[in-house]
Formats: structure tokens, C-alpha cells, sequence
């Protein structure tokens, strides 16, 4: 198991080199010089050339990717160009509100997803079967900024239940776990459970149906086995993948939660990196990037241990 | 989304002539993927003849009738923000949001294709960097990958099209990788190597008729997600620029009407989700009829 791990980690390494290296390079890819943004529109050429030289952009790139990675693995993300502040600062005080608000959405999706897709598996061709076929199918084909909004209408402008924007009352920087922090947080998570409960439907239903056709499960009801204790057999061996699944999830939501924090103005990474591209501050692009996809591939990897500690059986090679 | 990278186990299709006509039959027989491509053949009509088929003008502002209702004389679906008819909005935005989803997977399509065949086909250490380096763009989430490259290069069609592509490339080699490996291994890809046939003849004659089928599949059913993702990027202010008619920087120009008027606010959201569950349909009615071998 641990040299199971270890030969993991092994694999990942490169991958998250490769993740550091596109990060770095995505600025240089920006049309125009990465100082253009700070640079004064009436500097002129030796002050320009002072500027690179301080920033390192004069060297060849291959050392400023050497210098910047160094930095990277200290914890330094350089400077927030808008703000001034670290841009570690800024990511880690945005990443926090994305991981509670992706967590909570998670649940919800994982919670109602392995409920459809176990009545669906169970019963197949039934009209729960197919209810939950059009659950899915809902849940990965609706723009769920567009989810968004219509929530906001219904719960918000129309009922007005809801908070329609924001963490918190008084616009708070963050969230809190508190009664009144709670309804801020329902729609967007409502929101984006969205797709994870879609894809997590019909995973389930496709592996409890596949489990259920197995020949041990006919053993199980031969030796007179009752349909709960079935049930737990089948539960025993959907929960890995599922858990898998699960977890994936959970990393899409948290890199892809720009639109959803855009839309409900929710203070954390996507509503970071929105900002970050219109006011064109490329360190702090480039650093909230870099640590939601490094959040995804330790993600990526933890998912994949855990799924061999419960299932020794899949061992990837 | 990546959603659709969670079930990339790709199918099996054997080409001949009969197959592809017992495709076609099982595919009319499915009344939900013809219900869906129906829904698609009238959205890309009403895009194509917009000129013929909006009742208005759909750039043509007046200020005196902002935000109308659904069913005001002369405004089927209301007005947006500055006055201009939704509904022919609605049918002209259909041009821009169409070519937005479609090209990119079209462009994704050839590229990943072929990078994914001939990493497939040529395997060993050749293989072995492609599809690492394939992983490390699978370290990225679909929407954060496509939003930073459209941020960094900048607001635009050409350029959301370019990001999106990106997106697409590595799913697509990555499965068209999966399926050649499986085709190269058969008894008349092997035999038509040993008798001296050149690479190229093979893949050509033997590898393409079988892999290029389920890409395509794959590739369909990531029409919906490029559809939301190219309107997303415009809803972020990323893509098309205004005043052009496109879903979803309409919804993004109508969200302050979500009080006056949310029903004429929620519209161009309603037509993406319309798309891309019309694709999303149809793809799974096409895996479905060619799944089934003969």
C-alpha cells in the first residue's frame, strides 16, 4: 500500500511540473509585456528596461521559470498588482470560502445523486428509473449560471426568502458558520450541486445495475440472503467508485466555481480570478490558477489512494 | 464542465456499409434523440435564416419601450434592456452562440484525432510523452482552463474559440488514444503491418474507419459543454463583445432586469439549456443505436 503511494506520488510529480510550467507561461502568452498593466503609459525605454530588470522579465525564460518556481515552493505567489497585497494572501483568504461553498455542494449533489442512482439501478425501467435518467440529464445539460439566476428569481425577487448575492450580511469578507451566514450560502450551493448530483446519478445507477447482474449477487439471494443484506453487499461495492467520483467532483466544482461566484458574488477564487482578469493582475491570475489546479492533481491523487485503501482490487498501473 | 471526462470508456464500431445504415435505422426508432435533433434542426434554421425569420431588427434600440413584457404588441417576447426585440434577438443571438460551441469541438475534433491515432498507433516512448503531457491539461478543471486562457488572451470570438479548443484537444486524444491502441492490436492490423503495407496505407486503410466512429460520439456529446462554456465566457464578458446578439452575454446584459422583468430576463439562459440538452439527448440516442453491434 505505501509503495502503492509512493510510486502515485511518484507519477504526480511530473504532471504538477508540468501544471507550474503552463501556469508560468499562460502570463507570457498575455499579448503585450506582463508589466504593460503597472508600466506608465509615458515611461521611456531605459526605464522600461530598469522595470524588467527588476521584475526579472530581462533574463531568458527558462531561468525566470527557475526563479519563479523557486519562490512558488516557498510559499511566495509574488504580488497582487491591483492590491499590492501577496498574492498567497489573497488566494488563501478566497480559497477557503470556494472549499466551504464546493463542499457543501458536493454533499448535496453525492446525497441526492447516490439516492436517484440506486432507486434507478434497483428498479430499472421504472418511473423512478426514468425520473432519475432526466435528473441527469438536467443536471449536466443546464447552464447552471443560468441556475443561478433563476433561483435568484424565484427565491429572491419573487419570494424573497433568499439573499440573493454575498457571503453574508453586510457584505462580510467571509463566511461564517453562523444561522445568517447559512442562508446566504443556500442558493450557490443549491446551484452548483446541480451537476455533481447529475453525473453522480448516473454513475451509481450504472454500477448498482452492473453490480446487481453479478453472479454473486445471485449467491447471495441462493443462499437466502435477505434484500437488505443485499443491499449492503451492493452498497460495499458501489462505494469506491462512487467515493471516486465523489472526490473528482469536488475538485471540477472548486476550479470551476467562477461562473457561480460570479453570479452570486460569492468572495472566493473565482470571484478572485474574475477580477484579477478584468483589472488584467497577472500575478494574481497566475496564482490562483496554480493553486486551484495543484488543489485538483493532490485532490486527484488523494481520491486515488483512498480508492485502492477501499477497494485493494484496482490498483492502477 | 469536465463532466463528460468521468465516462470516457469509449465504444467499439465496426464500419461497413450495413452498419452505419442499421445505425441510422435504430436512431429513427429512438423517439428521444429524434424529438432532440428536431429541436436542434429548427434552433440552427431559425439561426441560418434569421435575417428571413427574426420580425425585427435585432440591433434596433428605443429607449421608450426598455425591458417589456412577454406578449407586448409588436414584442412576442418582450424587449431587452435597450428597447430591441427579444425574440428576434433570441433567433439571431442563436448564430453567434451555435458557432461558439460547435467550432471548437469541430477544430478539437481534427487535432485531437489525429495526435490521439498517432499516439496510439505508434505507441512506446512516443506515446508515453504525448499522454503525459495530455495529463497535465487534465490537471486543470474544463472551466477554469478555458477562463484562464480566454482572461489572459483576452476578450473575443477568435479567442474564446481558441481557449475552448484547447479544452477539447486532450479529451478527445485521450479517447482517440484509447480506441487506436485497442484497433492496433487486432489480427488485421497485424497483418496488414507484416506484409509491408507503410504506416500510413494502414492507418488509413484499416485504423480510421474503426476509431474515427466512437471520437465522434465523444465528440458529440461535448457539443453541450462547449455550448455552455462559450456562452459562460460571454456571460463573464470574455467572449463576444456587444452590442451582437449572443445568449449568453444577453444574460448577462439582462441580469439587472432580474426584478422588472425575470421572465424576459431568464430567456437566452433558456435557449442554451435548450441546445445543450437537445445535444446532450441526441449524443446519447447516437451512442445508444451504434453500441448495439450488428
Amino acid at each position: 500500500m505505501i509503495a502503492y503511494t509512493l510510486k502515485r506520488i511518484l507519477y504526480v510529480t511530473p504532471v504538477a511540473l508540468g501544471v507550474s510550467l503552463v501556469c508560468f507561461l499562460l502570463v507570457h502568452l498575455a499579448p503585450g509585456d506582463p508589466l504593460t498593466a503597472v508600466m506608465p503609459i509615458d515611461a521611456t525605454a531605459e526605464q522600461q528596461a530598469e522595470m524588467r530588470a527588476l521584475y526579472g522579465f530581462d533574463k531568458p525564460l527558462p531561468v525566470q521559470y527557475g526563479i519563479w518556481l523557486w519562490k512558488v515552493l516557498q510559499g511566495d505567489l509574488g504580488t497582487s498588482i491591483a492590491s499590492g497585497r501577496p498574492v498567497a494572501l489573497e488566494v488563501g483568504r478566497a480559497v477557503g470560502n470556494s472549499l466551504i461553498l464546493a463542499a457543501v455542494a458536493t454533499l448535496i449533489g453525492f446525497t441526492f445523486g447516490t439516492l436517484f442512482g440506486f432507486v434507478a439501478g434497483y428498479f430499472r425501467n421504472s418511473m423512478v428509473d426514468k425520473l432519475a435518467s432526466a435528473v441527469s440529464v438536467l443536471g449536466v445539460s443546464v447552464p447552471h449560471y443560468w441556475l443561478g439566476m433563476v433561483l435568484v428569481i424565484i427565491f429572491s425577487a419573487h419570494l424573497g426568502w433568499l439573499p440573493p448575492t454575498g457571503a453574508g450580511p453586510d457584505g462580510s469578507g467571509s463566511w461564517q458558520p453562523d444561522a445568517e451566514h447559512l442562508r446566504y450560502l443556500i442558493l450557490p450551493a443549491l446551484t452548483m450541486s446541480a451537476i455533481p448530483m447529475g453525473i453522480i446519478a448516473r454513475t451509481v445507477r450504472a454500477l448498482v445495475a452492473e453490480i446487481l447482474s453479478q453472479d454473486f449477487v445471485q449467491a447471495l439471494r441462493a443462499k437466502g440472503l435477505g434484500e437488505w443484506g443485499v443491499f449492503k453487499h451492493v452498497v460495499r461495492n458501489a462505494a469506491p467508485t462512487a467515493l471516486a467520483v465523489m472526490g473528482l467532483q469536488l475538485g471540477y466544482l472548486l476550479g470551476g466555481s467562477i461562473l457561480i461566484e460570479t453570479v452570486f458574488a460569492w468572495p472566493g477564487t473565482g470571484f478572485l480570478l474574475n477580477a484579477a482578469i478584468f483589472q488584467r493582475d497577472l500575478p494574481l491570475l497566475q496564482g490562483t490558477i496554480l493553486v486551484l489546479a495543484m488543489f485538483f492533481v493532490v485532490l486527484n491523487l488523494v481520491v486515488d489512494v483512498l480508492q485502492t485503501l477501499l477497494d485493494p482490487r484496482i490498483q492502477r498501473s | 464542465m469536465a463532466m463528460a471526462a468521468t465516462e470516457t470508456l469509449p465504444i467499439e464500431a465496426s464500419a461497413s456499409p450495413g452498419y452505419w445504415q442499421s445505425v441510422g435505422r435504430r436512431l429513427l426508432r429512438d423517439p428521444v434523440a429524434m424529438g432532440a435533433l428536431a429541436v436542434l434542426v429548427i434552433i440552427v434554421l431559425a439561426a441560418v435564416l434569421a435575417p428571413w425569420v427574426a420580425p425585427a431588427d435585432p440591433y434596433k434600440a428605443t429607449m421608450v419601450r426598455r425591458l417589456r413584457p412577454i406578449g407586448y404588441p409588436g414584442y412576442p417576447l418582450g424587449s431587452d434592456e435597450l428597447g430591441r426585440d427579444m425574440l428576434s434577438r433570441l433567433i439571431y443571438g442563436g448564430r453567434l452562440s451555435l458557432f461558439m460551441g460547435v467550432v471548437p469541438v469541430l477544430l478539437a475534433f481534427v487535432i485531437g484525432s489525429s495526435i490521439g491515432i498517432f499516439a496510439g498507433y505508434v505507441g512506446g516512448r512516443i506515446n508515453t510523452v504525448v499522454m503525459r503531457t495530455i495529463d497535465v491539461f487534465f490537471a486543470f478543471p474544463s472551466v477554469l482552463l478555458a477562463i484562464a486562457l480566454s482572461g489572459v488572451l483576452g476578450a473575443g470570438i477568435i479567442n474564446s474559440i481558441v481557449s475552448l479548443t484547447v479544452v477539447f484537444v486532450p479529451q478527445i486524444a485521450r479517447v482517440a488514444e484509447s480506441v487506436t491502441t485497442q484497433v492496433r492490436s487486432r489480427d488485421y492490423v497485424e497483418a496488414a503491418r507484416a506484409s509491408g503495407a507503410n504506416a500510413l496505407a494502414v492507418v488509413r486503410v484499416h485504423v480510421l474507419g474503426n476509431v474515427l466512429g466512437p471520437i465522434f460520439v465523444y465528440a458529440t456529446s461535448l457539443i453541450s459543454v462547449s455550448m455552455i462554456l462559450a456562452s459562460g465566457l460571454s456571460f463573464l464578458g470574455l467572449g463576444v463583445k456587444p452590442p451582437e446578439p449572443e445568449w449568453g452575454l444577453m444574460l448577462n446584459t439582462l441580469r439587472t432586469a432580474i426584478y422588472s422583468q425575470p421572465l424576459v430576463a431568464a430567456l437566452p439562459g433558456l435557449m442554451i439549456f435548450l441546445t445543450s440538452i437537445s445535444f446532450n439527448l441526441f449524443s446519447d440516442g447516437l451512442r445508444t443505436a451504434m453500441e448495439v453491434k450488428q
